[in-house]
């Protein structure tokens, strides 16, 4: 299963991010193969929206559950039309993240 | 004719001078005279204009609709959407009305023709008539963002066989852009602080590109410092007139009575102003 940790850096020692919608970066982690890539969030500026193209950026990656601190309206309302799942309240590194997913 | 009333700082006292240079024209002027308010996200003239039948109407604007049985999910929609207010996922396609901006564009290019538009209030235009003087307020619905589409429904209100006195929103944004352009004339109201003559520059700056002619009134000119003054002689704008800081003036003003009410020599001073103006329009 692919997972998302919205993510302050591009690697897995890097905080997660408190805010889904604007983070500086998502990390796609395959919990079977252990697999990791970043993707850098061009979202972090928009003017509006965030949210919701962070929703369908990761929706694209294959994407089935996303791990933030939390999540905005907008992105907690396309997330819901998705078939991927909310994690809120992470804290810690991605590492962290991916252990509570995967312990 | 258009005066607008604007300023770069709020809280410099531009409805109190939108207000009370309207006032002040009443019978001198040999015009009706129209105060517009395009403050939409706090009207508050109508506060101190005693005006009889109000009358109301609404301001809309064009969102879209998905019809979910004709939606294919291509995503066209979303793509198009330079504000961001469609999301298309995998299962469901989404409309953020509050972030539309009623472009149209999804409807127009949507290949499954399942998008049509549907009408959402945005705010609302009154219209009353005070004693010698018109009011048009303009008022933005709480928790819409749209205040341009509302300051351009009140703005249809301007009447050129009239003297319509615009009062602004504060700032140099969208909302201010679209309440000055058109202006013949711009009054900015500022104070004599460092905040008041930084947000001053700006809205100065804003008018040289709108290419507007103005000049400054200086409120509360008895604080602060001769910052600004030396600012306008410095650039060569005209300072109109200067207002003290009184406590009557503030006291009046809370009770929604208009400054020349109890400040009744100032009517003279703001006939003036308007003369200066007159006098400097091509």
């Amino acid at each position: 299963m692919k997972i998302a940790i919205a993510a302050q850096g591009d690697h897995l020692d890097a905080e997660v991010d408190s805010h889904f919608g604007r983070c500086a970066f998502f990390i796609i982690y395959d919990t079977e193969t252990k697999a990791f890539k970043a993707i850098k969030n061009p979202n972090v500026t928009a003017q509006s929206g965030a949210g919701i193209n962070s929703v369908t950026l990761i929706e694209r990656e294959g994407v089935k559950k996303i791990l933030a601190g939390n999540f905005g309206p907008k992105a907690e309302r396309t997330l819901s039309s998705s078939d991927i799942e909310i994690v809120r309240d992470v804290a810690g590194t991605v590492k962290d993240a991916i252990q509570l997913v995967t312990k | 004719m258009i005066v607008s009333i604007a300023s770069g700082k709020g809280g410099t006292g531009k409805t109190m001078v939108a207000v009370s240079f309207a006032l002040s024209l009443i019978g001198v002027v040999p015009k009706e005279i129209q105060l517009l308010d395009c403050d939409v996200e706090e009207p508050n003239a109508r506060l101190f204009i005693q005006s009889l039948d109000a009358q109301k109407k609404t301001v809309t604007v064009p969102v879209p609709v998905i019809d979910a049985s004709l939606c294919n999910l291509c995503g066209r929609c979303a793509e198009v959407c330079v504000y961001n207010a469609i999301a298309v996922t995998q299962k469901k396609a989404l409309v953020f009305p509050e972030l539309c901006k009623s472009c149209g564009a999804c409807s127009y290019l949507c290949p499954q023709k399942a998008i049509t538009e549907k009408e959402k209030k945005v705010g609302s235009v009154e219209e009353a008539k005070g004693s010698g003087i018109a009011l048009v307020s303009g008022k933005l619905e709480i928790g819409e963002i749209d205040a341009v589409s509302v300051i351009k429904a009140v703005k249809k209100r301007v009447d050129p066989q009239k003297i319509n006195v615009i009062d602004s929103p504060p700032g140099t944004s969208c909302p201010v852009l679209e309440t000055l352009q058109e202006s013949d004339f711009c009054i900015l109201v500022t104070e004599p602080t460092p905040f008041g003559l930084n947000d001053l520059k700006l809205a100065v700056e804003t008018l040289r590109k709108l290419q507007i002619p103005f000049g400054v009134i200086i409120n509360r000119c008895d604080l602060g410092s001769d910052c600004v003054e030396a600012y306008c002689e410095q650039e060569s704008i005209s300072v109109l007139l200067k207002i003290p800081f009184k406590r009557e003036i503030a006291n009046a003003y809370s009770r929604g009575i208009p400054f020349v009410e109890v400040a009744p020599e100032y009517r003279k001073r703001f006939q003036t102003v308007f003369q200066n103006i007159v006098k400097e329009l091509p």
